[in-house]
């Protein structure tokens, strides 16, 4: 299903990356680019560095090689909080949440960049302070009314079901409205009902919102039917890149996942 | 049924984020501010002030301090009495130099003294965590006071070695010295006190608050949306020791009068730490009663047995005080390990239906 935002116009692109612990190698030598507006599936069997690699997109990992472009500026190494200052989001494999604060701070926290007034002002809840907590509320309840968790808005994020807490995850990475969203297996562990849900947003948010997603998925069906278009990867080499039907038909690819025999 | 946010509707964010958004709520601190600022001047004497209140609330603001650091942002401090420390010898340096200087402006102007040595001591945070930084801050502590005793300039080098509170007046008003009356000190302790858990609760509910415990919740994450940890626990360093420096000048100032540096040993950080774990991490209510239990707990504990007519030789009564003390904060740990604030987050709950069954 292709996305009507789609453009020719390259918001992400990757070129020669590796990256390496010690003496093992997690990436080698990927490049590819991401179109605005599109949605950008990595998938590959386990180990096979996609979570190295949106770690490395959002600056958390260091590559030793390669460049990585985004919104036309080019970057070797770059701080997490850079990457985010530059408007890139992300959700966690295992979900990475503030337990200890509501769904509503939580997801106020994703407006923390944008937040300016000084301690001063904070200390007596007036002028500037004031204003900006109502102001970043407004968004914040626009994503809580997106995702549909109003019920929940004064809960410790702790105590919500596993479900409900990647749907907060996903609502503290939008609160920062991002130009880039990398979702790390949004899906991974939810029942089909779901899963049906998370793609729904997942696709929202691509169609209202124009938001570029770059995400990781284990489940085939999803990936074929959200993306727009797939990178392949296994033990940390590029395999395949294309539409989802070209990726499908790739023979390494079927080899990749189903094995092969060696004679 | 007493206490219960239903029928109160908001309609605009702002009133939603009020400071104190449940009537009962406003109602409370209204009766707690009138009990304190009315009703306790009114009856307590002399003893009282001096002996139990005044270094309750000098207590409930160093607990507030440690509070935000420990509680709100996660780092563990055992540096609370060196931060004090500094806060009180700021203000006597300050104060001897500039003897016109309004002693209400040296008091806070002690506390940046003290927020810029921990903003020192708050680097290594970044490195290290838990244990560790505990560790760290443990130098803080020894460090300072050797400083402070070892350098005359900073007691004048007055040969007994002691800091005293010289006398100063604030409009016509003794603050501080031997002829200061306990109850203008109570009330500058008190009004310092109130001022500054407002700012707190006001900070800890918006954007730096919520930075200060993303960091302590989720590191990673809260580095991933944009929040640098180095400024954020540094900013928490800072506030934290500015609270704790502004009680240090309050603790000699209004309450102790003189002292030297032994007032401020590790004992007095250990006793801050245990008031804001059984009052409650993350929480200032917590530390104002935590800071009440532990002050309160002892003289409850000297005065009980007489009251229903048990005698104890002194000396007896002092270990059992000591024995008593120490096993009811370990029951109270296991009990509730979320503090006197979670206890009392559980009676507004139960009150929300009390006395109906649902």
């Amino acid at each position: 299903m292709a996305t009507q935002h789609t453009t020719e116009e390259v918001l992400l692109d990757v070129k020669g990356i590796s990256l390496s612990f010690g003496g093992v190698k997690a990436l080698s030598n990927i490049s590819f680019d991401v179109r605005k507006g599109e949605i950008r599936a990595i998938i590959g069997p386990n180990g096979a560095g996609k979570s190295s690699m949106l770690n490395c997109i959002n600056g958390f990992y260091h590559p030793q090689e390669g460049e990585i472009t985004f919104k036309g500026e080019t970057r070797k190494q770059m701080q997490t909080h850079k990457a985010a200052e530059q408007g890139i989001a992300r959700t966690f494999q295992n979900i990475a949440l503030f337990s200890g604060m509501s769904t509503l701070d939580n997801i106020m926290t994703g407006r923390n960049l944008k937040m300016k007034a000084n301690v001063f002002w904070q200390a007596l809840h007036l002028g500037p302070a004031r204003r900006e907590e109502v102001e970043h509320r407004e968004v914040a309840e626009r994503v809580i009314d997106f995702l549909e968790i109003e019920q929940i808005r004064k809960t410790p994020v702790g105590r919500l079901p596993y479900g409900l807490q990647k749907r907060v995850e996903l609502g503290r990475a939008l609160a920062a409205e991002p130009d880039l969203l990398l979702l790390d297996e949004p899906m991974a562990g939810m029942n089909h009902e779901e899963k049906e849900d998370m793609c729904r947003y997942i696709l929202d948010v691509n169609d209202q919102l124009g938001t570029t997603i770059v995400l990781i998925e284990h489940d085939m069906s999803v990936v074929m039917d959200i993306s727009d278009r797939v990178v392949v990867l296994d033990y940390g080499r590029m395999l395949a890149d294309g539409t989802p039907d070209v990726v499908r038909t790739n023979q390494d690819v079927i080899n990749a996942y189903l094995g092969v025999t060696h004679e | 049924m007493f206490y219960r946010e239903a029928g109160q509707f908001k309609t605009t964010y702002e009133a939603d984020q009020g400071i104190f958004p449940i009537i009962q709520d406003r109602w409370f601190i209204a009766i707690m501010l009138v009990i304190s600022f009315v009703v306790i001047p009114y009856f307590a004497n002399e003893y009282w002030f001096q002996a139990v209140i005044i270094p309750l609330y000098i207590y409930a603001i160093a607990a507030i301090g440690l509070n935000i650091l420990t509680g709100y942002a996660g780092q563990v401090s055992l540096g609370t009495g060196a931060f004090m420390a500094i806060g009180a010898y700021a203000t006597y340096k300050l104060c001897t130099a500039f003897p016109d200087l309004n002693i209400l402006i040296v008091f806070v102007m002690s506390g940046l003294f003290s927020a810029g040595v921990g903003i020192i001591f708050g680097i290594p945070s970044l490195r290290i965590k838990g244990f560790y930084l505990a560790v760290a801050t443990l130098a803080a502590q020894f460090f300072i006071l050797w400083l402070f005793n070892k350098v005359g300039w900073f007691y004048n080098n007055n040969p007994s070695g002691t800091i005293t509170a010289p006398p100063r007046e604030v409009l016509g008003i003794m603050i501080t010295g031997p002829n200061a009356l306990a109850i203008t000190r109570y009330y500058v302790v008190l009004s310092f006190l109130v001022v500054f858990a407002l700012a707190a609760k006001n900070i800890v509910r918006g954007r730096i608050g919520r930075s200060w415990m993303a960091i302590r919740d989720m590191d990673i994450a809260a580095e991933i949306i944009g929040i640098e940890p180095l400024k954020t626990k540094l900013m928490a360093f800072a506030i934290s020791s500015f609270y704790c420096g502004v009680a240090g000048a309050l603790y000699i100032f209004c309450w102790l009068g003189s002292a030297e540096t032994e007032a401020f040993d590790i004992n007095l950080s250990f006793l801050i730490l245990f008031m804001i774990i059984v009052g409650g991490l993350g929480s200032i209510m917590g530390s104002i009663m935590g800071a009440a239990f532990i002050t309160l707990l002892p003289i409850f504990l000297t005065n009980f047995p007489p009251m229903i007519g048990i005698q104890i030789a002194s000396d007896l009564a002092k270990h059992l005080e000591e024995i008593i003390f120490g096993v009811l904060i370990v029951f109270f740990l296991i009990v509730e390990p979320h503090g006197l604030a979670r206890l009392w987050q559980i009676v507004k709950e139960k009150l929300r239906q009390w006395p109906f069954p649902y």
